[in-house]
């Protein structure tokens, strides 16, 4: 039944994304604006854009054009980046990395800060601290992390300079990696000062990507636990001489955060989204600041590459989540 | 799912009454919170200075002046009287800029939050109350245009596009008519099983008339909250695109734009990234206030 379920979405999930490949396809082809426009020379004569054009592909018929990115996006061949002048997947694994670790570690802090204050909101609840909780959460529920990313800057490198302002890492230090996940691996080879630099340099792109989701988090965990904490079996261990904070997180928290992660999934899509503009502003070198240039550019094989790039990783957490709550799922454990 | 405990059982009828039958209801309700008069109110003085720009900005928002560039805010060492929130780089008033900004944001959030509203409400009303094959139809659209990652979506269409407030406008009501048309669906759905419905049938009432005047009306007060929730989206989209270059002309005084060059010049005006910043934060909280206020009082099913 489990197996099932997954199958049956990862099916879907293929269609989702053979669909996604088809329309960014089709909108970039059939729209008007001209890569080999923006490649040329003021100089060049038709017979150079002819060239041009024929040297990338351009010239042969759509369908003709379509056919030959598919075979080449199964077998991992995106073609060449008209402005970087790579191989696109080797840019994007090259980049891939750099987002990855900011993305999990704004998840991970997201988790920790949204989970610390919804349990402090669940063992204040209706006191006027949690009346004060809310009204803070409802405006970070409303701040997107565009803003989030500014107002840091103004804080963190402006008023109080303790932050780095932009990059992954110092480039005196960004030397003697074997992969490109650097804050993990410099972790696991305890070269911890290294670490210390990355992290300093991911904090406020973090943060700013974990404010919003922690808010959401605060929300939904919250009611959940409020829920759990009138049940029947946290009244027995009540009786039983539980204290509150360890009926919250033994008791009431075990039930609660299912629902919380299922919903936690879907929004970790909107956090992945959101990684475009503010890599951008920290010129953090992920795909998602990558994605911002390739569009300036219109660097057709780039873009394309981006977009299926970015819907796998969206259709995989939606794949994992799936998995996640179907296993969590005690009712859709023995079918 | 979060208060639904907290709505009683007769929640569905009074709905209906108070979008029906008592008007004043929800005026006084409204009046009532706090939240909605304090965001609503700082909305109409947004829109007052939209209108009256050119009335109360003290600058013309164009106008450079080199011998009093990157002068700071009032209260600040080296102001200079007549620029309360200092200047920008080319010495051009910064609230000057911001106020005629609100033109841009405040058109971008009501042209483009009332298109995606349309779109979306025409298709959510067709596929509620047809179902079957339209319904169908709908619903996979939907899905598969909320597969899409919104950000790099609106940015792919902008460079399409080419830039320029209508196309911030169209990707904008591309993106999120998919936001009014799940909402909506659902909404007809449920109302179209009501007792109304079916005895507005009963009288000889036709589709067409039925869903224009008993469906619709009754989907409204969610609908209006909704599109103030998505006013705030579309400033803040309006904003990040011209952050990136890709609005309308650097000519026009935007909030992104001017977003922008602050964080270019951070270290040296860090009142020209603050400013605007704050504008936008400050309406973004307004519009999500309010949009959530009206929700709570217009329509209990919203909170489920």
């Amino acid at each position: 039944m489990w197996l099932a379920i997954v199958v049956n979405r990862a099916v879907m999930a293929l269609l989702t994304l053979a669909g996604v490949a088809i329309v960014v396809f089709v909108l970039l082809r059939v729209v008007p604006g001209d890569p080999v426009a923006m490649m040329i020379s003021p100089g060049a004569g038709p017979a150079d854009i002819a060239a041009l054009k024929a040297h990338y592909g351009l010239d042969a018929p759509l369908t003709t054009q379509f056919w030959i990115w598919i075979k080449g996006a199964v077998t991992g061949d995106f073609g060449v980046s008209i402005s970087l002048h790579l191989d696109v997947m080797e840019i994007l694994f090259n980049r891939l990395p750099a987002t990855i670790e900011l993305a999990v570690l704004a998840l991970i802090v997201a988790l920790t800060i949204g989970g610390a204050i919804a349990i402090v909101g669940t063992l204040f609840r209706r006191t006027i601290a949690e009346t004060a909780i809310d009204g803070i959460n409802s405006i970070f529920l409303a701040v997107p992390d565009f803003i989030w990313a500014l107002a840091l800057v103004l804080v963190f490198a402006v008023a109080l300079p303790i932050l780095p302002l932009t990059g992954r890492i110092d480039p005196a230090l960004a030397e003697g990696f074997s992969t490109r996940f650097y804050l993990a691996e410099s972790i696991l080879t305890g070269r911890f000062a290294v670490s210390s630099n990355i992290l300093a340099h991911m904090a406020m792109p973090t943060l700013a990507l974990a404010l919003p989701l922690a808010a959401v988090i605060v929300r939904l965990l919250k009611q959940s636990l409020k829920e759990a904490m009138v049940q029947d079996y946290v009244l027995l261990a009540r009786i039983k001489g539980m204290s509150e904070l360890r009926l919250v997180v033994h008791e009431a928290l075990r039930n609660a955060v299912g629902p919380t992660l299922a919903l936690t999934g879907v929004q970790f899509t909107f956090l992945v989204g959101g990684t475009v503009i503010v890599e951008r502003i920290f010129a953090y070198p992920g795909i998602g600041n990558l994605a911002i240039d390739a569009v300036i550019n219109r660097d057709f094989p780039l873009i394309q590459g981006l977009v299926l790039m970015f819907g796998l990783i969206f259709i995989l957490i939606n794949v994992a989540v799936d998995a996640g709550a179907a296993a969590l799922n005690p009712r859709l454990a023995h079918g | 799912m979060a208060e639904a405990s907290a709505v009683p059982a007769s929640a569905r009828d009074g709905s209906d009454a108070i979008a029906g039958d008592h008007p004043p209801r929800v005026v006084t309700a409204l009046v009532r919170d706090p939240k909605v008069v304090v965001a609503g109110g700082f909305i109409l003085l947004l829109i007052v200075t939209a209108l009256t720009a050119p009335l109360i900005a003290a600058h013309d928002p164009l106008e450079q002046n080199l011998l009093l560039a990157t002068v700071p805010p009032a209260g600040f060492a080296d102001a200079e009287p007549g620029h309360v929130l200092g200047t920008d780089g080319l010495g051009r008033d910064v609230l000057s800029r911001l106020i005629f900004g609100t033109r841009v944001s405040l058109t971008v959030a009501f042209v483009a939050a009332g298109l995606a509203a349309l779109i979306g409400t025409v298709l959510g009303l067709l596929a509620g109350y047809r179902g079957g094959v339209v319904d169908t139809l709908v619903s996979r659209l939907v899905d598969v245009w909320m597969a899409f990652p919104p950000v790099l979506l609106s940015i792919l269409l902008v460079a399409v596009l080419g830039s320029g407030i209508h196309s911030v406008i169209a990707a904008i009501v591309v993106i999120d008519w998919t936001r009014f048309c799940r909402v909506v669906r659902a909404e007809t759905m449920a109302q179209a099983r009501m007792d109304y419905v079916v005895a507005a049938r009963t009288l000889g009432f036709s589709r067409g008339a039925v869903l224009c005047r008993e469906i619709l009306p009754n989907v409204a007060p969610v609908l209006i909250a909704l599109v103030t929730l998505e006013m705030g989206i579309a400033v803040v989209v309006e904003a990040i695109l011209s952050f990136v270059g890709l609005s309308v002309s650097s000519d026009i005084p935007t909030w992104g734009g001017m977003i922008a060059e602050g964080r270019q010049t951070v270290h040296q005006a860090w009142w020209m990234l603050a400013a605007p910043l704050a504008a936008l934060f400050a309406t973004v909280v307004a519009f999500n206030q309010l949009g959530d206020g009206l929700a709570r009082t217009l329509d209990p099913v919203l909170r489920r």
